[in-house]
């Protein structure tokens, strides 16, 4: 028989039966939805991070103190002082790969301008550092070696600091005091929005790493050291060749290299856990969605037991019998698919916007989540249609 | 006389555990092309069991059956499946319509099930064969849209609708009033006026009278097979009806 009249045979019977069919759709289009939204959910979460961590800079390499190992116990990272300045010169003069390099010496203090104080980040650091995060200006312009070399108090605000302490006046030129030490504004920093870890990139007040030692901390190690190269490719050249270097003038590796995906992985790991566990939860609605065909299908068989006998009698085969029935929980399978498909699209929109999530949709998900509920109309109506198609014509025709 | 059926010591054997009933002991019938003939007798007298191996709905256990020049005792299910949809028309005690399903629908299935190859117009088939059951202004009414009547009249529609060789008819009239099994009974007069071989399985003597032939089925044997005398015609009776009234 052609698939044509096989298709229309089993949507004729589905629309006889639209109340019947809706609340058997019904299961798997609550489990499409769910696995929808739930995806959407986590791959949104993880493109959050991801955006968060190319925030960070482009190509950027991190080296930390730590990871030490004293006598077969490990310090932990940062349980230590030992990156030098001189660990920095030594990564500029001599890597080959890496094309920018800059120490970040970090301390939290008071900071006093205009509109009061705001108590916030202070990173000192080199003229590269503006290459490696790939952090732009939107007033003023980034110090220059000259400022470094000269220990000049040159200061660029993040733009949270410059919203508290000069709001609505452009602070350039202007002054703010750290420590009671006067700064001249050089420039305010392009916003960044949120790191990964959920704080203020913008929150911070960027100086020369030789005035930030001379004029604020005195102290002479250096807590973090960044790094970048000029193409993604050579990342991981980069890393091998600072590691290298460094340990030229160390008995033990007593720092850590990482690179940004390192660092995307490590904060993609939870989320992807629970991307996978509510996409399992979501799953087993499917599941029972797909059993709820199933039981539809054989009281269907039961209930058709006289129509299957009719059909039977006037010429029907088992197989055109079990092609229906197949086809009927397949277009079932499907057609609930793809509204739980519409419904989980739009149910993720609505999520995003009033909860502020990102969600995204992806296409193969969207495909996967079809396929599948089309799947499991195959798999949990071949039962019941072989039963169906089994009959036969004298007692299907007798049955009461 | 060409015949449409032949069957020779056709016997049908059920067993159940250790006990063999012998619903047919070995039938010889032939039904030539044309022919309206009854099949009578009582509730385990073996004439359903007859009914459903002439309607190819069962095998045999042994004999031979002909119907429209093919053997088919031996055929396999969907073989015999095939034979029922070229060969055979229902016409059902139950009327058996698909609930929820129109008229012409209902008509057109058999045409969906054809897989002879011909090319032809299902839907204006169907329409076709509801026109000569008289059906034309019922055409998108659903069976529980019908009088009993009507009903059955759609269901020998699509018992037509094939051209079958032969129109089977159980008990068509058995869940009908007296005047509705006369208007039935006229249809099927007239159909076979116009060559339709029909076998209709009747317990009525008064629904038999209507055939020109009757065979009975007594214990699994034909016990007797003769011409119906004072045939009536239920065109007639319904005239007759209609003045009395």
């Amino acid at each position: 028989m052609k698939t044509t009249i096989l298709i229309k045979l089993a949507t004729q019977s589905i629309r006889k039966n639209k109340m019947r069919a809706a609340l058997t759709m019904l299961g798997i289009i609550i489990g499409v939805a769910a696995v929808i939204v739930m995806v959407a959910v986590g791959f949104g979460a993880r493109q959050r991070i991801r955006a968060q961590i190319n925030n960070l800079g482009t190509n950027m390499i991190v080296i930390t103190p730590g990871a030490a190992q004293a006598a077969g116990v490990s310090q932990g990272a940062q349980a230590f002082p030992n990156l030098s300045l001189e660990d920095v010169q030594k990564i500029r003069d001599e890597a080959q790969v890496v094309t920018a390099v800059s120490p970040v010496i970090v301390t939290r203090t008071q900071v006093i301008g205009d509109a009061g104080n705001w108590r916030t980040l202070i990173n000192g650091v080199d003229v590269d550092y503006a290459t490696i995060r790939d952090w732009q200006t939107t007033s003023g312009d980034w110090f220059a070696e000259d400022d470094v070399q000269g220990m000049r108090k040159v200061a660029l605000l993040g733009k949270t600091v410059a919203d508290q302490l000069f709001p609505g006046t452009d602070p350039v030129g202007q002054e703010v005091q750290i420590r009671n030490v006067p700064f001249d504004v050089v420039g305010v920093l392009a916003p960044k929005g949120q790191t990964a870890s959920g704080s203020d990139s913008d929150d911070v007040v960027i100086i020369p790493y030789t005035t930030a030692r001379t004029a604020l901390s005195g102290r002479t190690f250096i807590p973090q050291i960044l790094a970048s190269t000029a193409s993604e490719g050579e990342i991981a050249a980069a890393q091998n060749e600072i590691r290298v270097l460094l340990r030229e003038s160390r008995d033990a590796e007593d720092f850590t290299v990482r690179n940004q995906n390192d660092l995307a992985q490590a904060a993609e790991g939870s989320t992807k856990v629970m991307t996978m566990l509510m996409a399992a939860i979501a799953s087993i609605s499917l599941l029972v969605g797909g059993i709820g065909i199933m039981n539809i299908m054989l009281v269907s068989v039961t209930e058709r037991t006289r129509e299957i006998g009719i059909r039977l009698a006037i010429g029907a085969r088992g197989s055109d019998v079990l092609t229906q029935f197949l086809v009927e929980s397949i277009v079932m399978g499907v057609f609930g698919g793809i509204i739980g498909l519409t419904l989980g699209v739009v149910g993720s929109k609505l999520l995003g916007h009033f909860t502020g999530w990102e969600t995204v949709i992806s296409p193969i998900v969207m495909l996967v989540a079809v396929a599948f509920s089309g799947a499991v109309g195959v798999f949990f109506g071949y039962y019941p249609a072989r039963k169906a198609a089994a009959l036969h014509p004298i007692q299907a025709l007798r049955y009461e | 006389m060409e015949h449409v059926i032949h069957t020779e010591g056709l016997t049908k054997t059920y067993t159940s555990g250790t006990n063999e009933v012998h619903a047919l002991r070995g039938i010889d019938l032939t039904i030539g092309r044309g022919e309206l003939v009854a099949i009578m007798g009582t509730s385990g007298s073996g004439k359903s069991t007859l009914m459903n191996l002439l309607g190819c709905l069962d095998s045999p256990t042994e004999g031979a059956y002909e119907l429209d020049g093919v053997r088919v005792e031996s055929l396999g299910k969907n073989e015999l499946a095939a034979i029922r949809n070229q060969k055979l028309g229902f016409v059902f005690q139950g009327f058996n319509l698909l609930p929820r399903t129109t008229a012409v629908e209902n008509v057109e299935l058999p045409l969906l099930y054809d897989r002879s190859g011909r090319k032809l117009n299902t839907r204006a088939t169907a329409i076709a064969a509801l026109e000569r059951v008289g059906l034309a202004d019922r055409l998108d009414h659903q069976p529980s849209e019908l009088s009993g009547g009507q009903q059955q009249r759609v269901a020998i529609a699509r018992a037509l609708v094939t051209s079958p060789a032969l129109v089977l008819a159980d008990e068509p009239t058995g869940n009908l009033d007296t005047h509705t099994t006369i208007e039935v009974m006229a249809l099927l007069q007239e159909l076979n006026e116009e060559g339709v071989t029909i076998v209709l399985v009747t317990h009525e003597p008064e629904v038999a009278v209507y055939a020109k032939r009757i065979v009975e089925v007594r214990d699994g044997r034909i016990v007797r097979d003769e011409p119906v005398k004072n045939r009536r015609m239920a065109a007639d009776d319904l005239e007759k009806a209609e003045v009395a009234a």
